[in-house]
C-alpha cells in the first residue's frame, strides 16, 4: 500500500493570513426602531474562516447587540441559515474566501418569514408546515419482535431526503413561498418524500392527499432555487417532482 | 412573571430529552423546555453509531459489550449500570428502528453493524462489529427520528426557553424538586414551571475548551443549575478528548472512519498506533489513541511546519466506500480544509468531546443529593448525567446508546413519579435568584467583556487540563479560573434589551462554564493517579487502592459568602469484573 506524501497539505503558511473585510449586515430591532437598516463592520479575518466566525467577531468584539442563531458551527444543526451575498447559505458552512471578500459581504435574514430581530426570523410557520405532512413513520398491524427488514436498495430509495436538517434555506429561497406563505414549501415536501418512499411506511396515500392540496406540490414552479440553496446537497426539486409523479401515477 | 404547572418538565430536547419526552408524554402532562429548537441539539452531530450486540453480522452478546464498557471506562464504571446499558441496548436500537430510523442495512435487510473503538469479541480478542449506524449521520437520524415521534405523540415544546435555576423545597428535612425557572429568549420574560418531576437532559459542557467538537451552546447549564443549589457533581475531572478532530477547528471526524479502515499516521507516514495498541491498533479506546497522538507530537513526529498534528489517512479506501459510509466527514474535510480525502490525508488533533461526569443518578435516573439519598422528583439523563456507565472514559457509540436507554428510563420513572405524587410547594419568591442575575448583568457598568474572559478560560483549559495534566498545570488552571471568576463579577453586556438578548445569555452561559471549569480542575487536582481520560504525568499509573472511587464535588458557601468546592468520594459498584490492567 502506498503511503501518501505527508507534507503536501501545508505548503502555504508563514505570512499573516488575515485580510480586512466589510460585513454589511441587515439590522432590525423593533425595541429601538421600526425600520431595518444596513450596518457596515470592518474586521480582520483569515479568509479560511467562516462567515459565522465573522459574525462572532462582530458580536464578541464590536457590537454585542448583533443577534443571530447558531449552535454546532459545522452545518449539522441548521440554526444559521441566512442570506449571504443574496444567496441562502449556512453561515457556518460558508468560508470567507469563497464569497469574494474584496467586496462587502452582505448578510440578511432569510426571506418569507417574519424578522424578529437582526438575523432571527419566526420559524414557527416553517415548522408548522413540516408537522402538517405527518413527518413520522406510520405502520399498521402487530410490531415485529425484531427490526423490520428493508433491502439496501429500498433504504437507498429515500436516502437523499433523510439528510434534511430543517434549516429552512430551501423554503425561504422559494419565490412561491415568498409570495404566499400558505405554500407548504420545499422542506415540508422533502420530509413527506422521506416517508412516502420508505418501504416500511403505510401512510403514503394520506401524505400525498395532504400535498395534493391547493397549497401543496402543484404550487412548485421548478425554479431550482431550493436545490441550489440546500446546504446538505439534497436534490430538493427532484424530490418534489417525484412526489408530483407519485400523485399522478399513485405509484411510489 | 408567568407560572406554569406540569406533571413533568424536561430540560433539554436532544436525544435524551426527547427519548424521555416520548415516554413521559404518554403517561403525564409534560413540557419540554429547550434553549434551542429540538432539531438543533448536538445529538445531531454524533456520527458513527450506536452500540448494541444485535449479532446481525457476527457473533456478539451483551455480556461482551458490558465487559468492553467497563474496561473502556478503566474500571470506574458502575458495573450494574453498564450491564443495564448493554442489555437494554438491543431493545433501544429496535425501538428506534420501529420509530422509523433509517439504519444502513445488511444484504439480508437487517440493521448493518460496523467496528468501533474498544468494542471487542470475547473480552478483547479482536474488534467486533457492534455499532448500528446510518452512514456517518447516526446522531442526525436519531435526533430527527425522535423529533418525528415527538410530533406524532404531540409533545409540548417550549422552544428557546433557557432554564436558569432549579427550585428545591425542603419538606420534613428532605430536599425535593419543586420546579424550574426559565428565561424566554424572545421576550426576556421569566417563567416558573412548577412540576412534580423534573428531568435534566441538557447535555454537556465542552465549551470551556477552545478546541472542541462541542456546539457553542454546550455550556453546562443543567449541571450548573443543580450544583448551585447544593447538589453534587460526580467525576467531573473525566473529560474525553476525541482523537480525530479537524486540526485547529476541533470538528469531529468519526471514529467510524477508522472503523472503516482509516489509519493514523505521523510525519514519517508511520502507522504509529501499532506501537501503542498492538491488537486494537487505531481502534483502541479514545483516551489511549489521544495520548498516543500527543506522544507522537511531543516526540517530534507531528506533521506540518509546527509539528502540531497528525494525519487521518483514508486514501487507501475506495472512493465508493467513503461516499457510502463516510459522506459527511469527507465533505467536512473538503469544506473546511479544502482537502480531497480520496487522495490526501486529513490533518487532525484530539478535540475536547464528552463529559463522562455530571449530575449523579442511580439507574432509574433519579438524582442523588449525596452518595445514597435521592432527591425526590429530580431526574437526569444523557451527557448531563453520570450514572456512571462511562466511568473514566466512554467508548464510542455508547453515548447515543446512553441517551436512549437512560432517557427512556428517566422518562418512565419521572412520569410514574408524577402520577403518584403531588406538587411540592414553590419556595417563597421562586424567581429571586434569576431576576437578580439577569438584572445585575443587564444593569452592570463593569468593564470586563464576556468574550475576553471566555477566551482566557478556553486557553487555560486547553493548555493545562487537556490530555496531559500535572499538579503544576492543574494548579495554574485553578488559579487562572479563580482570577477569571473574580473578573466575571465585573462583566458587562452591551445589549440591554429584552428581545432575543443573546448577549445576556452568553454572559450567563459563561458563568456556568466558569463554575464547572473550577469543579473540573479541583477534582482533577485531587485525583493523584491516571485513569481513562484523566492522565497525570506526575502519577502515570492507575491507583486502585486510593482512587477506585467516584469524585463527588459540592459547592460550599462560607459565612462570609466565599465559595469553595468540597470534594467527597463514592464507592464504585463492582459486580462480576475485577479490575485488570488495561491493554488494547
Amino acid at each position: 500500500m502506498a503511503t501518501p506524501v505527508m507534507d503536501k497539505v501545508e505548503a502555504e503558511s508563514a505570512a499573516s493570513p488575515y485580510i480586512t473585510v466589510t460585513f454589511r449586515v441587515r439590522r432590525f430591532n423593533p425595541e429601538v426602531s421600526a425600520e431595518a437598516t444596513w450596518e457596515d463592520f470592518q474586521l480582520e479575518i483569515d479568509p479560511k474562516e467562516r462567515v459565522l466566525d465573522g459574525l462572532h467577531k462582530i458580536k464578541w468584539d464590536l457590537d454585542g447587540t448583533l443577534t443571530f442563531r447558531r449552535s454546532c458551527a459545522h452545518g449539522i444543526c441548521g440554526s444559521d441559515a441566512m442570506r449571504i451575498n443574496g444567496r441562502n447559505r449556512l453561515a457556518c458552512k460558508t468560508l470567507i474566501k469563497d464569497i469574494n471578500p474584496e467586496k462587502p459581504i452582505t448578510v440578511e435574514p432569510i426571506k418569507g418569514l417574519t424578522v424578529l430581530k437582526d438575523l432571527v426570523v419566526d420559524m414557527e410557520p416553517f415548522f408548522q408546515a413540516y408537522r402538517d405532512v405527518m413527518p413520522f413513520l406510520v405502520t399498521t398491524g402487530n410490531e415485529p419482535t425484531r427490526e423490520r427488514l428493508q433491502s439496501a436498495e429500498d433504504r437507498e430509495r429515500f436516502d437523499d431526503t433523510t439528510k434534511c436538517i430543517l434549516c429552512a434555506a430551501c423554503t425561504s429561497s422559494c419565490p412561491v413561498f415568498w409570495n404566499d406563505g400558505q405554500y407548504f414549501g420545499p422542506a415540508a415536501i422533502v420530509n413527506a418524500h422521506r416517508f412516502i418512499f420508505d418501504s416500511r411506511d403505510e401512510a403514503g396515500e394520506q401524505r400525498l392527499e395532504i400535498l395534493n392540496d391547493k397549497d401543496g406540490v402543484w404550487r412548485c414552479r421548478t425554479t431550482f432555487n431550493c436545490t441550489d440553496a440546500c446546504p446538505r446537497g439534497i436534490e430538493v426539486t427532484k424530490a418534489i417532482q417525484e412526489v408530483k409523479r407519485a400523485l399522478i401515477t399513485r405509484r411510489f | 412573571m408567568k407560572i406554569h404547572k406540569y406533571d413533568t418538565v424536561i430540560v433539554g430536547a436532544g436525544g435524551a430529552g426527547m427519548r424521555a419526552a416520548i415516554e413521559s408524554t404518554k403517561r403525564s402532562r409534560t413540557a419540554v423546555l429547550t434553549k434551542l429548537y429540538p432539531t438543533r441539539s448536538h445529538t445531531g452531530a454524533a456520527q458513527g453509531g450506536m452500540a448494541a450486540a444485535l449479532a446481525n453480522v457476527e457473533e456478539d452478546n451483551w455480556e461482551w459489550h458490558t465487559f468492553d464498557t467497563i474496561k473502556g471506562g478503566d474500571y470506574l464504571v458502575d458495573q450494574d449500570a453498564a450491564e443495564i446499558l448493554a442489555k437494554e441496548a438491543i431493545d433501544s436500537v429496535l425501538d428506534l428502528e420501529k420509530m422509523g430510523l433509517p439504519f444502513n442495512r445488511t444484504p439480508n435487510g437487517t440493521i448493518d453493524q460496523r467496528r468501533f473503538g474498544g468494542h471487542s469479541r470475547n473480552h478483547g480478542e479482536a474488534p467486533v462489529r457492534r455499532s448500528c449506524y446510518a452512514a456517518d449521520r447516526t446522531g442526525h437520524m436519531i435526533l430527527q427520528t425522535l423529533y418525528q415521534n415527538c410530533v406524532k405523540e404531540g409533545v409540548e415544546f417550549f422552544n428557546e426557553f433557557y432554564v436558569l435555576d432549579q427550585l428545591i423545597t425542603e419538606v420534613d428535612g428532605v430536599k425535593r424538586s419543586a420546579g424550574v425557572v426559565a428565561y424566554e429568549l424572545a421576550t426576556g420574560e421569566i417563567h416558573i414551571f412548577q412540576a412534580k418531576a423534573v428531568i435534566y437532559a441538557s447535555g454537556g459542557c465542552g465549551k470551556f475548551f477552545r478546541v472542541t467538537s462541542n456546539a457553542h451552546t454546550l455550556t453546562g447549564d443543567g449541571q450548573a443549575a443543580v450544583y448551585r443549589r447544593g447538589l453534587p457533581l460526580e467525576d467531573m475531572e473525566f473529560f474525553q478528548f476525541h482523537p480525530t478532530g479537524i486540526w485547529r477547528m476541533g470538528i469531529l471526524l468519526t471514529e467510524g472512519a477508522r472503523g472503516e479502515g482509516g489509519i493514523l499516521r505521523n510525519k514519517d507516514g508511520e502507522r504509529f498506533m501499532e506501537k501503542y495498541a498492538p491488537v486494537m491498533k487505531d481502534l483502541a479506546s479514545r483516551d489511549v489513541v489521544s495520548r498516543s497522538i500527543y506522544t507522537e507530537i511531543r516526540e517530534g513526529r507531528g506533521c506540518g511546519p509546527e509539528g502540531d498534528h497528525v494525519y487521518l489517512d483514508l486514501t487507501h479506501l475506495p472512493p465508493e466506500q467513503l461516499d457510502a459510509k463516510l459522506p459527511d466527514i469527507t465533505e467536512f474535510a473538503r469544506t473546511y480544509l479544502g482537502i480531497e480525502p480520496y487522495t490526501d490525508p486529513i490533518p487532525i488533533q484530539p478535540t475536547a468531546h464528552y463529559a463522562m461526569g455530571g449530575i449523579p443518578t442511580n439507574v432509574e435516573g433519579e438524582v442523588l443529593a449525596d452518595n445514597t439519598t435521592v432527591v425526590p422528583g429530580l431526574y437526569a439523563a444523557g451527557e448531563v448525567a453520570c450514572v456512571s456507565v462511562h466511568g473514566a472514559n466512554r467508548l464510542g457509540t455508547n453515548s447515543l446508546l446512553d441517551i436512549n436507554v437512560f432517557g427512556k428510563r428517566a422518562g418512565i420513572a419521572a412520569a410514574e413519579y408524577s402520577a403518584k405524587h403531588d406538587y411540592v410547594e414553590l419556595p417563597e419568591n421562586p424567581a429571586e435568584l434569576v431576576v437578580e442575575q439577569v438584572e445585575r448583568l443587564r444593569n452592570s457598568t463593569g468593564t470586563e467583556r464576556v468574550a475576553e474572559i471566555r477566551r482566557e478560560l478556553q486557553d487555560t483549559m486547553d493548555a493545562n487540563v487537556m490530555v496531559f495534566r500535572t499538579e503544576q498545570t492543574i494548579k495554574t488552571a485553578v488559579e487562572k479560573i479563580g482570577e477569571l471568576r473574580e473578573r466575571y463579577r465585573n462583566v458587562a453586556i452591551q445589549d440591554k434589551g429584552k428581545r432575543f438578548n443573546t448577549d445576556l445569555l452568553e454572559a450567563i452561559e459563561l458563568g456556568n462554564l466558569l463554575d464547572l471549569a473550577e469543579v473540573m480542575a479541583i477534582s482533577a487536582l485531587a485525583r493523584k493517579e491516571s485513569r481513562g481520560g484523566h492522565y497525570r504525568e506526575d502519577y502515570p499509573n492507575r491507583d486502585d487502592v486510593n482512587f477506585m472511587r467516584h469524585t463527588m464535588a459540592y459547592r460550599e458557601v462560607g459565612d462570609d459568602g466565599t465559595e469553595t468546592v468540597r470534594l467527597d468520594y463514592k464507592p464504585v459498584v463492582q459486580t462480576r469484573y475485577q479490575p485488570m490492567e488495561r491493554k488494547y
